[in-house]
């Protein structure tokens, strides 16, 4: 369960996020949706350590992020942010590879190698698991650090708009991926989502955030209305039923 | 955790086919990659004997091997000691530089170790007059010049590292303004000068072997050692550092512990070499660079060893070529700047990539 408690951040003057007040349970995919600058990836980068607190407290699965030591965190939550500064003539493998670092600092043994496999298999990287990563193209990098987020092997998931770059087959198959991930790996899963209908279809609640505080939390047939989208995202949305559920058109 | 990961391997079925032995995420992990990089290791290696024998032997008038030869060669080695030293220093802390700082395309000379050493250079001429270049050298002058170096160097990470808006761009900027403005400084003094006074402190001002005094070395060589041990039993730390700051806290590293550590033996390793034999701002770059082109990975296990001899094979070809051909005793920083920057061109350009 990731808990928040009286969340705040500043940025200097104007622009707060929170008090926010929120609980995610175990298990599942939770999105995070909402409009630019409403402070979905700064509750996404405060629950992950990357970024501190002015006020309130985050507790993972029991552990205060602040409080905790970052390296048993480590082995509790993995964070991928969105932009990642990536380093030449690493490849996919040894990428994926550390991951393992929170558990062998390193040096590898031979578990470690064989949950490095899986987790390159689990995102259909095998193919490509010793081109370099400037060999991929955006897509393939973007499930190369999914990859190495899972290899990290934690209860807990935090990932910050994972289909930036992607186009919409990929997007659609790192969604399903998550979506085993979360199922087949008991994995707890928050995910900050831009495109509202991905977040409708494939996530288990859906958390709306505007202006630094949460909105709407509940499950997609409850957020996917004409109303709280409006509401939420400030242009006229209206939800159609689609062949594979609602779906929200706003164009 | 163990039983989770049991009853995780329980659902995530491995690949029907067993897992090849090329399944493996060690670095050099084809056969290929492990021969070309020993190779380059085994020729810079050769290259390096070569031109530290080459040093002691060449012009040696005593026939190799006899007792005059070797005392002649003692005599020598002071300089070889000396070359090895910097090599080591401006290697190691240029590629741990570089990665803390996730930029290849800088050196750390650029944080003002320069500029404060050109500084006190010219300060100690201007108000003494040429005797000030003999006041400043000595053992303790040189221990006060590093502590300065060093002092500075830490006033500025502290300081805008542990502020609650720090952040490395901005301290790399402060840094280059600072030693940006520490040279204007210097100029303005040194445009002061009388002529005489101007020429021997010119002298200073290159990097060059022959600065160094013997008895220096005591000093050095244990704290370029020391640096360079903790920052090689650092590689593995290093390798996360380079992936930036978000993933590597994400992975459990205290980032900013691991860069303030890293940043303070960088200023070390830097402040010991620059007070030895003066200013080299271009070798650093330029073997770093090299020794990616030349190791081809990330690791910094394999970049150090690679770095180090890069810069030894540099350092001392340099040094071989002004003392046998052009008889310019000692001043490298000018012939390592020349070829150094074409060879570096040569292999940018080649192989289109940094």
């Amino acid at each position: 369960m990731i808990t928040l408690k009286g969340v705040r951040k500043d940025y200097g003057g104007e622009v707060t996020i929170g008090p926010v007040d929120l609980e995610l349970p175990k298990g599942g995919l939770t999105a995070l949706v909402g409009p630019n600058g409403a402070g979905k990836s700064t509750l996404l980068t405060m629950m992950g350590r990357l970024l501190g607190l002015d006020e309130g407290t985050i507790e993972i699965a029991g552990y205060d992020v602040v409080e905790t030591a970052s390296k048993d965190l480590a082995k509790i939550v993995s964070i991928l942010r969105q932009e990642n500064h990536f380093v030449t003539r690493l490849t996919v493998r040894q990428l994926v590879a550390f991951g393992r670092f929170p558990y062998s600092k390193g040096r590898l043994t031979v578990a470690d190698e064989e949950i490095i496999s899986r987790a390159i298999d689990f995102l259909d990287l095998t193919d490509l698991e010793h081109r370099y990563l400037d060999q991929l193209s955006g897509g393939q990098r973007q499930r190369a650090y999914v990859a190495m987020v899972l290899s990290q092997d934690t209860e807990y998931v935090l990932l910050d708009e994972p289909l930036n770059n992607l186009d919409m087959r990929h997007s659609v198959q790192m969604m399903k991926h998550l979506r085993r991930a979360a199922e087949e790996l008991d994995r707890t899963i928050v995910i900050v989502l831009h495109d509202i209908n991905f977040a409708g279809h494939y996530a288990d609640r859906i958390c709306a955030v505007k202006d630094g505080s949460v909105v709407e939390y509940g499950t997609p047939e409850r957020i996917m209305t004409d109303e709280v989208l409006t509401r939420v995202f400030e242009t006229p949305v209206t939800v159609v039923d689609g062949p594979n559920g609602p779906l929200a058109v706003y164009y | 955790m163990a039983e989770m990961t049991a009853s995780r391997s329980r659902v995530t079925e491995p690949p029907a086919a067993a897992p090849s032995p090329a399944r493996t995420s060690r670095t050099l992990s084809t056969g290929r990659a492990r021969r070309r990089y020993w190779t380059i290791v085994t020729v810079l290696s050769i290259l390096a004997v070569g031109f530290a024998f080459g040093l002691l032997a060449w012009n040696n008038p005593m026939p190799v091997g006899s007792d005059g030869f070797w005392r002649i060669a003692e005599m020598r080695s002071t300089n070889l000691v000396v070359m090895i030293v910097v090599a080591i220093c401006q290697a190691v802390a240029t590629v741990s530089f570089q990665t803390v700082t996730n930029n290849r395309i800088i050196t750390p000379s650029i944080m003002g170790f320069e500029a404060l050493y050109i500084a006190i250079q010219t300060t100690a001429v201007y108000f003494l007059g040429v005797a000030g270049i003999i006041a400043i050298q000595g053992v303790s002058q040189f221990l006060l010049q590093i502590a300065l170096m060093v002092g500075l160097s830490m006033l500025l990470y502290g300081w805008l590292l542990s502020g609650r808006y720090g952040n490395l761009q901005v301290m790399l900027l402060i840094g280059i303004v600072i030693g940006g403005g520490l040279a204007s400084v210097s100029t303005f003094m040194q445009r002061l000068l009388t002529p005489s006074e101007f020429d021997v402190l010119a002298a200073r001002l290159f990097g060059n072997i022959a600065n160094a005094d013997a008895s220096y070395l005591p000093i050095a060589v244990p704290l370029c050692l020391g640096a360079t041990a903790v920052l090689l039993w650092s590689s593995r730390r290093l390798n996360i550092v380079a992936l930036g700051r978000d993933a590597s806290v994400g992975l459990g590293l205290n980032h900013r512990r691991e860069t303030m550590r890293v940043l303070f033996l960088v200023s070390i390793l830097m402040a010991v070499s620059t007070a030895l034999i003066g200013p080299m701002t271009f070798l650093g770059f330029l073997v770093a660079t090299l020794a990616y082109q030349f190791a081809d990975t990330h690791d910094h296990r394999y970049v150090f060893p690679v770095a180090v001899l890069t810069c030894f094979v540099v350092l001392s070809g340099a040094y071989f070529v002004m003392r046998n051909i052009f008889y310019a005793n000692g001043v490298v920083s000018i012939i390592i700047e020349l070829v150094g920057g074409l060879v570096f061109l040569f292999v940018i350009l080649r192989k289109g990539r940094l």
